[in-house]
């Protein structure tokens, strides 16, 4: 199983931020998903200020623009010049606003519990791969135990049986990013394992570092460009997990935007209002494109040994 | 004698695993937040009710002894209550839903032909679809083929299941008209009608799950073509078809093997997502209804089937390693 994995190459941050950034800017899909990374970014950070612009905000129900049925009036599910995405039907919200405040909703939740995974899986690696023994075989047993974890089916029942005092919101980060902690673990274990046998490492140890100098100020830094590439390969997974969560109605509570919950929604307009499932499912599939693509080339970029296609 | 050494270690550290998934799930739903038997007492719950409803379930016992309760009635079954009025739970008992009336082992063998028929028949499709455009991408690196198909499984690895089983529905259901849009025949009832509402989940779920094998082989060839048993076997003068398929193939398998046990685990202990898109009632519409219920009984039954079903996959998977691959037996790899 490690074999997928543990094999990967200890990236060198020797390759330098301009070499890095030069191979990244040759790279097309890189530069298309880090540009659509950047836009979702932004819309997520200035999301008052587009909607004041746009005119409604995500809480503004205009049931003028919904009919007896509930169905959005005119073209395309309601789009008009007030309304550029259209409205939600039976709410009357605008979709607009509800797409550039989902980015918000999206992006916070994939980006806190990568950072979850990143810092549990971090920690839990470098001990294992440092000290080895025991603390080796705990981990790969507790590896074991979360791979047993059906995840998405733990998720849906632990977001039952929470107290309602309890923040969902916080709940999914922590859930959500506590599933991903082990693979980033075994790849800093198996990355720490190689390091602590370079020579400024056992150097280090024979001038009498402690352990905490040699993880942290010793193998840590060198570990940065593995943990970057990862941490931006897992985000992707991390947005989806929340899009899923709140497509199957136990994500983020309602009114909160989040693209999954509209395109759960969708389910029951498909027919008849198709653009109610396209706008957040276009916003979904996009983010989610763009960090995929953005993640590969940053790899790519990272590990000198891809570069040059020909091995 | 190695081999029996190999599974029975495998198959001690399976149950081990399994043990204290059950305790983990079990300490988490049962003894933690919530109060089952607060919440099947009814209105108005008077003490003496509540007292009542808490013996009949078995929570008036400390937590540990309702843990080994519970793990007893998993393989020796239990009974709830005492007298007339007492339930019958035999083995393998994963608890009883009192606001159903019936055990959830029961519930769950209701639901299973549901979700593995979603499951078998999708998985199988796109190991075959992911594996087979995988091995053509990387022989032909480079070439419009390659990035084509690199460019599709970019595509499936990120958009969500229910998306596009959403855009299937729209399509193929409501504007082509040509398979139903949701719901589930029984293949015993029907197989032409069975096959008919499983092609679009199955389609779905194998556009989704294939880009990754897709990738995975496709990387792992690359790799495994410029090992030196290859340039051997071509040496050898053996035809390019037999290098590939019997030499170079072999290897690639083995990580597509572990990736697939684990997907394809995941997706019979419960599918989850696509249920709910194609309106089936399997392993995942059963845990959703009972989070909507707050059926506490059938949560835990579920989560732990579904986490049983996932080690069990992830055992096939180890001993099949030991199949392909010879190395892994000893442990010296």
């Amino acid at each position: 199983m490690a074999s997928v994995i543990a094999t990967e190459p200890a990236l060198e941050p020797s390759s330098g931020a301009r070499q890095v950034a030069r191979r990244l800017s040759a790279d097309r899909g890189a530069v298309f998903g880090l540009v659509v990374v950047l836009v979702f970014v932004l819309a997520a950070v200035f999301a008052p200020l587009i909607t004041a612009i746009s005119g409604y905000g995500p809480y503004e129900y205009d049931l003028a623009a919904l009919d007896d049925t509930g169905a959005p009036r005119g073209f395309g599910g309601g789009i008009s010049r007030e309304h550029w995405f259209g409205v939600e039907p039976l709410t009357g919200r605008d979709l607009f606003a509800v797409v550039i405040y989902g980015a918000r909703t999206s992006l916070l939740v994939g980006v806190a519990a990568t950072v979850v995974s990143v810092v549990l899986g971090v920690l839990i690696g470098i001990v294992a791969g440092y000290f080895g023994g025991w603390a080796d075989r705990v981990l790969s047993r507790a590896t074991d135990v979360v791979f047993g974890f059906p995840g998405l089916i733990f998720m849906i029942a632990v977001g039952a049986i929470i107290p309602p005092w309890f923040p969902k919101s916080l709940l999914i980060i922590v859930v959500i990013g506590f599933f991903g902690w082990p693979a980033i673990a075994r790849v800093v274990r198996g990355q720490t394992l190689v390091l602590k046998q370079r020579n400024y490492v056992v150097a280090s140890l024979a001038a009498g570092a402690s352990a905490t100098h040699l993880l942290f100020r010793q193998i840590l830094p060198n570990l940065a460009a593995t943990i970057i590439v990862f941490a931006t390969i897992s985000i992707p997974g991390k947005i989806g997990a929340e899009a899923a969560l709140s497509f199957l109605g136990v994500g983020v509570p309602p009114p909160t935007p989040a693209w999954g919950r509209s395109i759960g929604e969708a389910i029951n307009w498909v027919q008849t209002d198709p653009m109610f499932l396209f706008f957040p499912g276009a916003a979904l599939f996009l983010v989610t494109l763009a960090f995929n693509l953005a993640g590969d080339g940053l790899r790519d970029a990272l590990d000198p040994r891809s570069e040059g296609a020909g091995r | 004698m190695r081999v029996a050494r190999f599974l029975g270690g495998r198959l001690i550290g399976m149950i081990i695993v399994l043990l204290i998934i059950t305790f983990i799930t079990y300490a988490i739903f049962y003894v933690l937040p919530s109060n089952p038997a607060q919440l099947s007492c009814g209105r108005p719950c008077t003490p003496d009710r509540l007292a009542q409803a808490k013996t009949f379930m078995g929570y008036d016992h400390p937590w540990w002894q309702q843990f080994l309760q519970y793990t007893r009635g998993i393989f020796f079954g239990r009974t709830f209550g005492a007298g007339p009025a007492a339930i019958d739970c035999s083995a393998p008992c994963f608890g009883y839903s009192f606001r159903l009336s019936t055990p959830v082992t029961q519930l769950i063998l209701d639901r299973i032909p549901v979700t593995f028929s979603i499951a078998i028949g999708a998985a199988i499709l796109w190991l075959v679809l992911g594996v087979s455009t995988g091995v053509i991408s990387a022989l032909r690196r480079g070439t419009a083929i390659d990035r084509l198909l690199m460019s599709i499984s970019m595509a499936g690895v990120s958009a969500p299941a229910y998306l596009v089983g959403l855009l299937g529905i729209l399509l193929f259901g409501f504007t082509l008209n040509m398979v139903p849009i949701g719901g589930y025949v029984p293949l015993t009832e029907s197989p032409v009608d069975w096959l008919w509402h499983l092609i679009l989940p199955w389609c779905v779920l194998a556009f989704i799950n294939a880009a990754i094998y897709t990738r995975l082989t496709r990387g792992q060839m690359l790799e495994v073509m410029t090992e030196d048993y290859i340039r051997t076997a071509r040496a050898k003068g053996l035809s390019e078809t037999r290098t590939i398929g019997r030499h170079a193939l072999r290897n690639v398998l083995i990580p597509v093997a572990t990736v697939f046990g684990l997907d394809l685990g995941g997706l019979l202990g419960g599918a989850v997502i696509t249920e709910k898109v194609f309106s089936m009632q399997g392993l995942g519409a059963l845990l959703l209804d009972a989070v909507g219920n707050l059926d506490l009984p059938v949560i835990v039954g579920v989560t732990l089937f579904s986490a049983f079903v996932i080690i069990l996959a992830n055992f096939v998977v180890d001993v099949s390693y030991g199949v392909l691959d010879p190395r892994a037996r000893t442990g010296t790899r």
